[in-house]
């Protein structure tokens, strides 16, 4: 059985932890350092970016997991766990930090204040259409050495939505909030 | 997504900012915390335009802003300001008193608040998809948000174990819709996430109504009224965070100052608990 962290100082913890269940995975909810120990790969949830980031620092976990990272440890972001690992945020708070392991621009909010989010079909390579959630949502504006594995037009332009740099993976969108369990899926068989 | 999280009432940008700082998930914009409305009187209405938008450009979390119960001409105000959740709540005057706002007009979300299941249903009903226990605003007093949320949480258990045929019965009891009572039974929880409100001012009431199932806390007066706001706001999100960690809240908890200094309950003139129908 593989042993996956859910980063648990915010957000969606619960629904990543179901989903996970579902695939069959030994789920570790992390909230400090030692939680970090046994684990495979870890999944930062959605939520808000600041409050996580904020957390990070105050738990201990963020050179934790910089070290972490460093090592290899595979980690997939959904929404503002994308704008954490990114590599450089767009209309974030001027002292924002982020772990850099994804060489992408985002932009917080990128597809609209909350009254702007919305529900549409995301087409992923080797899976096909899948539920896209896109709440508050942070848009990809740049992208780096990065493997682009869905994009999304919301009418202005393709952008990725999912994208994976070697050990790392992001999504824009909430594949945690519906019952499809594939690009989770994707996540934990790459471990 | 803001379960797991703070939501703090704030005043001003100033006040928007501190709570950004030591971790919010979103801040309550409105002119008086509840606490001075209460000490003020007169009728409490939705906040001026102006602050909410100096708030809305002062923050990167969402934005949520109080309309009257019922008064949906302010819900519509609010909506073309963008903001990103509307609260239609007993802290302000309520404008209607039989009806609430009709909540499936807006595109933008409302929060309402519930003392019991009924209460919860029925806002839902209408188009909320949020609900909060009211506990009693502005009182620094935890008791009365423990009250509803424990009411909430036991009849949500009684219709998990009802047998389908009493289901009609508990509806008519709750006054709540059919539908939406079957859901609960079905599942035995809310459709839509349950927050906790209402008299929360130390980090150990936030970790009191989490384990008592709150899935995020909103702080009203509680931070801005206490001795130290920015050193009481980090410490109750750290609360949050680690509620079930009682060395972390120790910690926390540790050197705090005085926090708001509250009423007993049982003295007040106007239970705000009770506006909403």
């Amino acid at each position: 059985m593989k042993h996956v962290g859910v980063l648990a100082l915010q957000g969606d913890v619960r629904e990543h932890a179901t989903t996970l269940r579902k695939l069959g995975v030994e789920v570790h909810e992390v909230r400090r350092p030692t939680d970090l120990n046994g684990i495979e790969g870890l999944v930062i949830p959605g939520g808000e970016s600041t409050t996580i980031s904020h957390l990070l620092v105050s738990s201990g976990l963020r050179d934790e997991l910089k070290s972490a990272f460093a090592d290899g440890l595979p980690v997939f972001g959904t929404c503002a766990g994308l704008i954490v690992l990114s590599a450089s945020i767009l209309d974030g708070r001027t002292d924002q930090w982020s772990f850099g392991v994804l060489d992408v621009t985002v932009k917080r909010n990128g597809y609209g204040r909350q009254t702007a989010s919305f529900e549409a079909p995301v087409d992923v390579d080797g899976i096909g259409p899948v539920p896209g959630v896109f709440i508050r949502a942070p848009r990809i504006t740049e992208v780096g050495a990065v493997e682009t594995l869905a994009s999304y037009d919301h009418g202005d332009g393709s952008h990725p939505v999912l994208i994976r740099q070697v050990q790392a993976w992001g999504c824009s969108f909430h594949p945690e909030l519906t019952a499809d369990v594939r690009v989770h899926e994707l996540f934990v068989n790459s471990l | 997504m803001l379960r797991g999280g703070v939501i703090m009432d704030v005043v001003n940008p100033e006040q928007a900012r501190i709570a950004e700082d030591s971790g919010a998930v979103a801040v309550m914009a409105l002119e008086r915390v509840p606490s001075d409305i209460r000490r003020d009187g007169g009728v409490a209405r939705m906040s001026d335009p102006q602050m909410i938008q100096e708030i809305q450009a002062t923050v990167t979390i969402p934005v949520m802003a109080k309309a009257r119960i019922g008064h949906f001409a302010e819900a519509q105000i609010l909506q073309h300001l963008d903001v990103d959740y509307i609260d239609e709540s007993e802290v302000l005057t309520p404008a209607d008193e039989a009806n609430h706002i009709n909540k499936w007009d807006f595109t933008v979300p409302f929060v309402c608040g519930a003392t019991n299941l009924g209460e919860a249903l029925r806002r839902i009903g209408e188009g909320a998809c949020l609900i909060r226990s009211k506990g009693e605003a502005g009182t620094g007093n935890v008791v009365e948000a423990v009250r509803h949320l424990r009411t909430i949480n036991a009849q949500i258990r009684r219709l998990a174990t009802a047998d389908s045929a009493e289901l009609f019965a508990l509806a008519k009891d709750l006054q709540a819709p059919l539908p939406l009572v079957q859901e609960v039974a079905a599942t035995g929880k809310l459709p839509v996430p349950l927050f906790c409100a209402g008299g929360i001012s130390t980090p150990a009431d936030a970790v009191l109504v989490m384990q008592l199932g709150a899935e995020s806390v909103f702080v009203g007066s509680g931070i801005f009224k206490s001795d130290d706001p920015i050193r009481m706001a980090t410490a109750i999100v750290e609360a949050v965070t680690h509620y079930q960690d009682p060395a972390v809240v120790a910690r926390v908890s540790t050197g705090l100052g005085a926090a708001m200094k509250g009423f007993e309950t049982s003295t007040l003139d106007i239970r705000l608990a009770e506006r909403g129908w």
